[in-house]
Order: C-alpha cells, then sequence, then structure tokens
C-alpha cells in the first residue's frame, strides 16, 4: 500500500512539475482586442454662414437685425447608428453647447463600428425634468434650469435689437416645457450622406455639425423681433420657436 | 453664558437609528422614499447646518430658518409675507414644513415638482435669499467648516448643487410631524379621547372640510380656489404665474395641510388672515373670487352657526404636534 501510496505521490509531483514546466514555454495571451473607442461630435455655431461671434450685427429673415450676447442649447440623448442599422445609445448623454464654454461633445468607449448617422434632442427629456437633483451639464447652477418652475432651459437666446420693444432693446428667448402640446424638446436626425464615421482604437473620428441661429427666426413659423422679443413661458410662442430650431442643425462633415 | 457658545462639533451628535423613514399606521406610501439618497448622520447633519446658515443668502443675513423657524411648525410667525434679504418681501406666505415626503409638487402653486429641486428656489429668488448659486458654492468651498460636514457627508470637501440639494433633503425630508392630539386619538394610544366640543368640531371637519383637507396628511395637496378675493396689490394668480399656465390654473393654489394649523398663522397664500376663525369665516360668507372656484365649494357659503366654528376651532387645535416643534433634532444647531 505504501509503495502505491508514495509512488503515486512522486508521480503527482512529477506531473505537477512539468505542468509548471509548460506554462513558461507558452506565449503570453495577448490583450484582448479593444472594442471601443472615441468620437467626437463638433458643434459650428453660425449666423448663415458666418461663424457666430457676439456682439456683431446679424439681419434675420424678417429684416430685423440682432447682436447676440448668448447662445446655449442642451444636446441629449444622443444615439449612434451603425452601416448595419444597429444602434448604439450614449449613456448619461446631456451636454450644453455653448460657444462661450463648449462646443463639442467628446465620447468615449464608443463601439468600434462605421457610423452612418447620429440622433439627438435638443431639450433634455421628460424623466430627467422630474427626478430632482442631478449634477454634470444638468446642475442647476448651469443658467439652464427654472428653479420656481421647474424645469431645463433647452436653449436660451438673448440679444438685442434696435427692432425690439423693450426699453433696452432686448432680446431674450428662453425655451423649455418637457411636457404637453408646448412642449420644446425635438428630436433630431443627422445622416452622414456617403460618408460615415469610423470609430476605431486608436484615432478620434469627428462628426461635424452646424447649428444656424437664423433658423430660429425661420421656418415654419418666421418670427420677427418687433412682434416678439421676450419669450420665457411655455405656449403657443415657445413651441413655434421650437419647431423653428428643430432644423437649426445640419450635417458638416466627417473626419476620420 | 457658557451655555450660549457655538458647540464646534455640532451637537446634539444623533444616534444614527433616531433617523429614518417613517410611515406612520395608516398613512400612505410617501412619494420621496430616500432610496437614492440613503439617509446618514452626517448628511443630516450637514442638511441642518445649511438650513440654518445665512451663508446661503447673497448678503448672509437670511437663513432657511429665517422664514422657517420650529416652534410654529417650521412657518414663519407673525410674518403674512416672507421677508427676505434687503428688507424685501415676497408675495407669499411661507408655509410649515413637515411631512414633506408626501407632496408631490412644493410651493403655493405647485411649481417644483421634486423635494429636491426646492432649496435650489429661495436660494435663487431674488426677494428671499438672493443669489445666483455659484457664489453660495464658491463660499461653501472657502469654508472649512463646510469642507468637513461635505467630506464627512460625502466623503468629499467640495461642495455641489447636487450634494448640497441631497443634504437638505435628508434635514426636511425627515421632518415627520405624526404626533399630535389627534393621531394619538385615532392610534387610541393612551386612551386619548376628544372631549364634546372636538368631537363635534372632528364630525364637522370631515362633513365640511376633509374633502380638500383629506386626512391622514389633512391635504390631498391638489391645487383649488377657495374664493378668496384677489389681492389688489399682489394680484396673484397663483397656479397661473407658472411659465406653464392653462386658462384653468388662475387662482389656484396648493391646498394645504391643516396639521399644526394652530400654529402656522398667518393663513392663506399671502397670509391675510391672522386667527382660525378669520379663516372659518371666510368659508360662510359668499365667495367673491369664483373663476375656477373649488367645486367642493358651495358659491354662497358655508352654513355653519357660531357653535359649529367654535367646535371646530378646537378640533383644529387637536392637530398640533408638540414633540415635532420641540424636538432638538431639528432645532438650530447654533442655539442651546
Amino acid at each position: 500500500m505504501n509503495i502505491i501510496k508514495y509512488t503515486l505521490v512522486i508521480l503527482s509531483l512529477f506531473a505537477l512539475a512539468s505542468c509548471k514546466k509548460d506554462t513558461k514555454t507558452v506565449e503570453p495571451t495577448p490583450e484582448p482586442a479593444p472594442t471601443t473607442g472615441n468620437l467626437k461630435i463638433n458643434f459650428a455655431n453660425k449666423v448663415g454662414t458666418a461663424n457666430l461671434s457676439y456682439n456683431t450685427t446679424y439681419t434675420i429673415q424678417s429684416g430685423d437685425s440682432i447682436s447676440i450676447t448668448k447662445f446655449k442649447y442642451y444636446i441629449s440623448n444622443i444615439v449612434l447608428t451603425k452601416s448595419d442599422n444597429s444602434t448604439y445609445t450614449v449613456p448619461n448623454s446631456y451636454d450644453i453647447i455653448d460657444p462661450a464654454v463648449k462646443t463639442a461633445i467628446n465620447l468615449t468607449n464608443v463601439p468600434i463600428a462605421n457610423y452612418k448617422s447620429v440622433q439627438f434632442i435638443i431639450g433634455v427629456d421628460s424623466a430627467r425634468n422630474k427626478s430632482g437633483a442631478q449634477d454634470g451639464d444638468l446642475a442647476p447652477n448651469k443658467d439652464m434650469f427654472w428653479s420656481w418652475n421647474t424645469g431645463y432651459i433647452f436653449l436660451k437666446l438673448e440679444g438685442t435689437s434696435p427692432q425690439s420693444s423693450a426699453s433696452n432693446k432686448s432680446v431674450i428667448y428662453h425655451i423649455g416645457g418637457f411636457s404637453g402640446l408646448n412642449k420644446g424638446i425635438r428630436t433630431v436626425t443627422i445622416n452622414f450622406g456617403s460618408s460615415t464615421a469610423n470609430v476605431n482604437s486608436s484615432g478620434t473620428p469627428a462628426i461635424n455639425l452646424n447649428t444656424d441661429v437664423l433658423e430660429i427666426f425661420k421656418n415654419p413659423s418666421p418670427i420677427s423681433i418687433s412682434s416678439l422679443n421676450f419669450q420665457m413661458s411655455v405656449n403657443a410662442s415657445s413651441k413655434m420657436i421650437a419647431d423653428n430650431y428643430a432644423d437649426m442643425i445640419t450635417f458638416g462633415s466627417i473626419t476620420n | 453664558m457658557v451655555r450660549c457658545k457655538v458647540d464646534p462639533k455640532i451637537n446634539p451628535i444623533l444616534p444614527s437609528d433616531d433617523l429614518k423613514e417613517i410611515i406612520p399606521p395608516n398613512w400612505p406610501q410617501p412619494k420621496y422614499t430616500f432610496s437614492t439618497n440613503t439617509i446618514t448622520e452626517d448628511k443630516f447633519i450637514l442638511g441642518r447646518a445649511l438650513f440654518y446658515d445665512p451663508i446661503l443668502s447673497k448678503d448672509n443675513t437670511i437663513s432657511c430658518g429665517s422664514c422657517h423657524q420650529q416652534f410654529v411648525a417650521f412657518a414663519n410667525a407673525d410674518h403674512a409675507l416672507s421677508h427676505g434679504i434687503n428688507d424685501l418681501l415676497g408675495k407669499r406666505n411661507a408655509p410649515g414644513l413637515f411631512n414633506l415626503v408626501w407632496h408631490s409638487s412644493f410651493m403655493h402653486d405647485g411649481g417644483i415638482n421634486h423635494i429636491e429641486n426646492q432649496p435650489i428656489a429661495p436660494i435663487t429668488n431674488t426677494v428671499e435669499m438672493g443669489d445666483d448659486i455659484n457664489p453660495i458654492l464658491e463660499k461653501l468651498n472657502a469654508s472649512s467648516k463646510y469642507k468637513n460636514l461635505f467630506n464627512k457627508a460625502f466623503g468629499s470637501e467640495v461642495a455641489d448643487t447636487k450634494k448640497l440639494q441631497l443634504a437638505m433633503v435628508q434635514f426636511m425630508g425627515l421632518m415627520y410631524s405624526y404626533n399630535s392630539k389627534y393621531d394619538r386619538f385615532k392610534r387610541q394610544e393612551n386612551n386619548t379621547s376628544f372631549n364634546d366640543s372636538e368631537t363635534r368640531g372632528y364630525s364637522l371637519f370631515l362633513q365640511k372640510c376633509a374633502v380638500c383637507h383629506t386626512e391622514p396628511l389633512m391635504s390631498s395637496f391638489e391645487f383649488r380656489n377657495n374664493g378668496l378675493p384677489v389681492d389688489p396689490f399682489l394680484k396673484d394668480k397663483g397656479r397661473g404665474e407658472l411659465n406653464t399656465a392653462e386658462p384653468g390654473d388662475d387662482y389656484l393654489f396648493k391646498i394645504p395641510s391643516l396639521r399644526n394649523v394652530a400654529l402656522t398663522g398667518p393663513y392663506m397664500h399671502d397670509g391675510r388672515f391672522t386667527t382660525l376663525e378669520q379663516c372659518i369665516n371666510h368659508y360662510t360668507a359668499a365667495f367673491t373670487n369664483t373663476i375656477n372656484l373649488a367645486p367642493e365649494l358651495p358659491r354662497q357659503g358655508m352654513t355653519l352657526s357660531a357653535q359649529d366654528k367654535a367646535d371646530l376651532v378646537s378640533f383644529l387645535n387637536t392637530l398640533t404636534d408638540y414633540r415635532f416643534i420641540s424636538d432638538k433634532r431639528f432645532a438650530d444647531p447654533n442655539f442651546k
């Protein structure tokens, strides 16, 4: 019995030793190939074809002029569509685009794929308007929150105009409203045409979009500043402005 | 004199098990459950420190506690309208604060849709505490006291809006008031009984008032025009003032809870009445503001005898929760 027992022990020791030796000779397993990469979405803020600059006089469709001092808006709930029509929903996607602060959304951990379109909302979804304390760009100290009548301001346009009926010639549009017929949330879908944004493990491709302030005054409902220089309520006028800004963001180009 | 000194440790330190969610027997489920704002002693202490600290106002003169005083169930004693920085007057009466987690909206017009958003409004109101929130965060971030309190509560000494909101909700959300004589009577605690006048008053209350001032919270928290003549100076349209208002919202105000009502005067959204008798008399006269008048109210007014009115007052006095207003956990930690 003892002999058998010792033999087994010796054999098993030998086996163990040889196992150890084997592992030394095995090639180290390669790092798993990355499955995600970066993607940037740039917003070029424009007035017609010119780049937006503050305190510069521009002419809107009605012929009224405006000098802009503030222009900012929420871009939320970004969804990217791949060439095979499957989609990637960006988590926790809430960004304020403000030419004075931030004009690009930098996405990380985007699944590697070729993307042919992007969808997002201008505004903040109803759920986040109703769920209490938020952080990041949804914090209430970003100048885009109505504290006395809970809700995010989706788009702010402020400036001056000789056509304004206000004594200080101000133009103030604060557009929001997350529910009801006059809500200000608008869904935007941008197709990249024949291009695709190719997310890979090394570079950072960019989706370059243009945001045209003039569209806010243009269609489907032409707005003149002489008739509307102040808008802070959620009503038929704010809905009209939201309908107008629904198409203010258009495709520019893809940089791979 | 020595006892007046502020204790740097912000006593009384609370046993953590004193701070917990409470749903009194036969009460509905609260609207806010702390599920994403776990209750801790340190967050409560931070919230309490903020509530009582005028650092939250632009000129460091007004705290939340300035207009919400514990001895009157966190209403504002003797103030018809809120009195803010630079002697500015608001246009509405500061309501009592208790059982807030059962509310689905805040302010007399219900404009705030979540308890966590409530603290931001008075801090930034130009006639209340008067400041943009960012300078207040800067003040908090420059304070060694608050660096320490924020660190203890959230593991980071950096103050931001979310931490401020969550901590303040811990303090205000835990203000439970459920120990009035009425509550002890309903729970049949210690053989608590109503006297004859209170009994008659309760019966009248159930017939005449409880349709809006619904038990057990003593409000349905819905919005009604209770027929008050419109103040020609304030011209307050209540819910009709909201930027999302519809025509049917004009003159609607949130139905207040009648708990602690003997303490929370002056009454009504603009503090126009100082006694409970005046409030009851309002409901017995014909209503003058009938635009969107509450359908529950008879236009010609309610019929109540002098005895009925006295009995109603007797009942309303049973709604005072003395334990709540003397609960040291909610007292200003700077005064002992």
